[in-house]
């Protein structure tokens, strides 16, 4: 017979050399020797002129640009989203216009790069020095049916509208309508075909089926990659400065640069600041991760209400 | 008739919109082609009030295609069905076929529930408001009256404590158990059921058909397509074989069962039972 464990024999304990990697120790010290290198240029090279990028880094220009970044990302991520969740519906509507529509709409957001887009929005006003509204063709069926005159009930300034930091804005909320609505669309498309039909069987229209169950279905798998992008929007935020929109932070700390020749130092405050508020996002992402973690539905409510069910 | 075409919506009938008589279900002739797959072949079938009928047949045969052709979640491809009087997804006027909009259908479907093999309860919704929330939804019925009606449902299917459970924290008979709640909870007059307990554990199935046969006790209206033949032979009141997209046989359970007169359904009935 073979022998079987028996309950309450104690076996011999294992007792081996472990492996060793030496070869751990040599990258160790190799990247020591480089962090130092790192280090003491930072400290020697007086081009970083670190006092004079503390002393401006905080200044009041650069601090209300940090919260015109905020705003600008906030602001484009819930255009964004509205956008997002419009084009994705519109795409999986099985109306072939709708469909088309999003998808042509995809297809330029997707493919401009973000600062064409900004510079492009920012000079709409060589397009259209005033925006009007009324009946369309009007210069054309007016005069077929000789009338005088238009049909254009009021019309405002392009420049008034479109300031520099809505026409960024804009252009940094329509291509990021483009990006959700994929992340979107893939979140709906991932949840099971069986929870439409239980809807639709238990007597719920088409719109109903998406508000109630399918969109809320697709949290999951929407949230997590949309905090990636609102860190990276956060990031794409500095494109605003080529628009310009001068009360920008990374327009505010290039100008305190470029004024006072001391262009560097002002480049790693940009980093800094970045940096800085990127981490306090992931901070966020992290926690909204955890409570959508993939196949727990269940625990989101507990974990809300502190309960345990079962 | 409507045999040869393939286009519903355009047929001029002399029939009026009436079903032949006063049946809860009435299938005439119906088609369903996926594609150039034929998978009814023109099925005509009857559901009397108050009947439990029960489909059996091979797999592949169009029992849960017919069974979803009932609440429209599929189109026919040629033929009617009706239920409780009403043209299921058309609206016949002068002759015509008009479909039916989104609501409408919803409004018709909403007086037909169906159970599902895989259960598909909402898994973000808590076990009550599963079962509340189309009588909130569709009916507009107060919360708190969905919910005292829930807290009855759940109790007949004999999970009163589960009310603040969710759905992936129960077992399959339980989430079986749910579905067919969720299903009573909009008040149905006809009952489908697309093979109910075939995704459950063996010890799991007896669950599920005491819910089930408590149900036709109480004069519920149930189409079963089932491979359980005991259920079949005891609750059914009539017995549906189905093969290759026909209607091979039916009559009485015990009858069908004992005395299969198809060689098909004796080849069938000799491998299940």
């Amino acid at each position: 017979m073979s022998k079987t464990s028996t309950p309450g024999r104690s076996a011999d304990p294992v007792t081996a050399v472990p492996v060793r990697y030496p070869e751990r120790w040599v990258a160790a010290g190799v990247i020591l020797v480089l962090a130092a290198m790192f280090v003491h240029m930072l400290v020697t090279n007086d081009a970083f002129n670190w006092p004079f990028m503390l002393d401006h880094m905080f200044s009041e220009p650069v601090v209300r640009g940090v919260w015109i970044t905020l705003s600008a990302t906030v602001l484009s991520m819930v255009i964004g989203v509205v956008l997002g969740v419009v084009l994705a519906v519109m795409r999986l509507s099985g109306n072939p216009v709708l469909v088309s529509v999003s998808w042509l709409y995809t297809w330029f957001f997707r493919g401009v790069p973000r600062l064409v887009l900004a510079v492009l929005f920012g000079n709409i006003a060589i397009l259209y020095q005033t925006i009007e509204f009324g009946l369309p063709f009007d210069n054309y069926w007016m005069a077929w049916l000789g009338l005088e005159g238009d049909a254009r009930f009021f019309a405002i300034d392009t420049r008034t509208v479109l300031s520099g930091y809505t026409a960024g804005l804009l252009a940094l909320s329509l291509s990021e309508g483009a990006y959700m609505a994929e992340i979107i669309r893939a979140g709906l498309q991932s949840v099971n075909k069986g929870q439409t039909e239980a809807a639709q069987a238990l007597g719920m229209s088409r719109n109903k089926v998406l508000r109630r169950i399918t969109l809320p279905q697709a949290m999951r798998v929407v949230v997590p990659p949309t905090g990636n992008e609102t860190i990276a929007m956060l990031k794409d935020t500095a494109l605003l400065a080529y628009v310009p929109v001068t009360i920008e932070l990374f327009y505010q700390l290039q100008a305190i640069g470029a004024r006072t020749y001391q262009i560097f130092p002002m480049l790693v405050a940009a980093c800094l600041w970045y940096l800085a508020i990127t981490s306090v996002l992931m901070v966020g992402q992290y926690f909204i991760e955890r409570r959508f973690n993939p196949g727990q539905y269940g625990s989101i409510r507990n974990r809300i209400v502190g309960g345990v069910h079962r | 008739m409507s045999e040869q075409t393939n286009d519903p919506a355009t047929v001029e009938t002399a029939e009026g919109a009436a079903p032949p008589d006063g049946a809860l279900v009435v299938a005439e002739d119906v088609h369903k082609s996926f594609g150039r797959l034929e998978v009814l072949k023109g099925i005509n079938l009857q559901v009397e009030r108050g009947e439990v009928m029960c489909v059996v047949g091979p797999s592949g045969s169009g029992k849960s295609t017919f069974l979803r052709c009932v609440n429209h979640l599929e189109k026919l491809t040629a033929g009617r069905l009706w239920v409780n009087g009403e043209l299921m997804g058309y609206r016949q006027k002068r002759g015509r076929l008009y479909e039916l909009r989104d609501h409408e259908i919803a409004a018709q479907r909403s007086d037909i529930g169906m159970v599902f093999q895989r259960f598909n309860l909402f898994p973000h919704l808590s076990v009550l408001g599963n079962v509340t929330e189309a009588p909130v939804q569709v009916k507009r019925t107060p919360r708190n009256e969905a919910a005292a009606r829930a807290m009855e449902l759940l109790e007949r299917v004999g999970l009163p404590d589960k009310a603040d459970s969710y759905p992936d924290q129960l077992s399959g008979g339980q989430q079986q158990r749910v579905a067919i709640a969720r299903a009573l909870a909009m008040e149905p007059s006809l009952m489908l059921f697309d093979e109910p307990t075939s995704a459950l554990d063996p010890e799991l199935v007896g669950e599920v058909l005491d819910v089930m046969r408590d149900l036709a006790e109480g004069g519920m209206t149930m189409v079963v397509v089932t491979h359980e033949m005991g259920f079949a032979r005891e609750v059914g009141d009539s017995l549906v074989f189905m093969d290759d997209g026909l209607v091979v046989e039916s009559g009485a359970p015990s009858e069908v069962l004992s005395n299969p007169r198809h060689e098909r359904t004796q080849a069938f009935l000799s491998k299940v039972l």
